[in-house]
């Protein structure tokens, strides 16, 4: 009897880690800069070319930075989720429109609805570097001293919102 | 009409670099910088196809962060400060040789460990075994007897 239990139980453990190794989500890279200040940026607004937006105009406020592209798939998946909670007021979004055609992004906001306060153009990407994108759409939360506090990498679900971002929102407001 | 066909293929022969060059113009700015750009990107792992380097894969992100390394070795970055830029934008995972760390040293040492458990059971169990052997091999005159006397009697029954 003895003799069959070490390797059960070998074999359990097994099948333990290679159970959580499975579920895991390989594309899910921890990103560095969770609780480090969001990387600086001055670039064009997607709808004004002359007026420019930097992380600078959000300090005082809680904030979600939503990375988008009218190429993107799966962004148009996660869209109507955006406009949903554009519409209950509780947080400003601001877009990165990241490598993408002025045009090309002005339309789609127009053809699916515009969940964004502002917009900034991102056209060579090179905001996206300095913030670590790269698997489009992701979203940050930023605390109103302009400190990254959460990254969420892939469409956003009304799960996700509801459980993770809008309680995190509602703490990061109380905070002064 | 035969030597003109020739005298065409030997011009289009002669013009194939010509057309080339246009593509591989930044290898042939600064070979030296190159190189070390190569290098760098052959070190760092792309994030959006996350089995290949920077410098195998052709993703878009991978294109851009290779300009992003030859721009920022132009600056007169070392090769470490550029690789320090990375990990600050995308942390330890694009590194394809992660340093060693307190979270990292599983990573590092936990074969190690796993050999060096796997000796020390190995051992105990033939020292295990070498006492059994040497137990067996402490009968008595009186134990020799009756074994003898067994396995004669399982001959003689045999031979019946």
């Amino acid at each position: 009897m003895n003799r069959f239990l070490l390797p059960l139980g070998i074999f359990i453990v097994l099948v333990v880690f290679l159970g959580i190794g499975l579920n895991r989500n390989p594309r899910e890279v921890p990103s560095p800069l969770i609780d480090k200040p969001a990387p600086a940026f001055q670039v064009p607004q997607l709808h004004e070319p002359a007026k420019t937006i930097s992380q600078k105009d959000m300090l005082g406020k809680v904030w979600l930075f939503n990375v988008w592209a009218s190429w993107c798939v799966s962004c148009r998946q996660e869209h109507p989720v955006l406009v949903e909670l554009s519409k209950k007021n509780v947080v400003p979004i601001v877009g990165l429109n990241y490598k993408d055609g002025r045009e090309d992004g002005m339309k789609w906001l127009q053809d699916w609805g515009n969940p964004y306060v502002l917009s900034a153009f991102d056209q060579d990407g090179r905001v996206g570097i300095d913030y670590g994108v790269y698997g489009v759409p992701e979203t940050f939360v930023v605390d109103k001293s302009g400190t990254i506090r959460y990254k969420h990498i892939g469409p956003l679900t009304q799960d996700a919102v509801e459980k993770k971002l809008l309680p995190l929102v509602q703490e990061l407001n109380a905070k002064s | 009409m035969r030597s003109l066909k020739s005298l065409m293929l030997a011009l289009l022969l002669a013009a194939a670099p010509l057309v080339h060059a246009g593509e591989a113009a930044p290898a042939a700015d600064d070979p030296v910088l190159e190189k070390r750009v190569l290098k760098l990107s052959e070190e760092l792992r792309c994030l959006v196809c996350q089995n290949q380097t920077i410098a195998d894969s052709h993703a878009d992100l991978a294109v851009d962060l290779k300009n992003q390394i030859r721009e920022k070795l132009k600056q007169g970055m070392s090769d470490n400060e550029v690789k320090d830029y990375m990990v600050a934008r995308y942390g330890d995972f694009v590194l394809y040789r992660p340093p060693v760390k307190a979270t990292t040293w599983v990573l590092w040492f936990g074969p190690f460990a796993l050999l060096v458990i796997g000796v020390v059971v190995l051992f105990a169990k033939l020292k295990s075994r070498a006492r059994k052997v040497a137990a067996a091999a402490g009968l008595s005159e009186a134990d020799h007897q009756r074994a003898q006397s067994l396995l004669s009697a399982e001959e003689k029954r045999e031979g019946a």
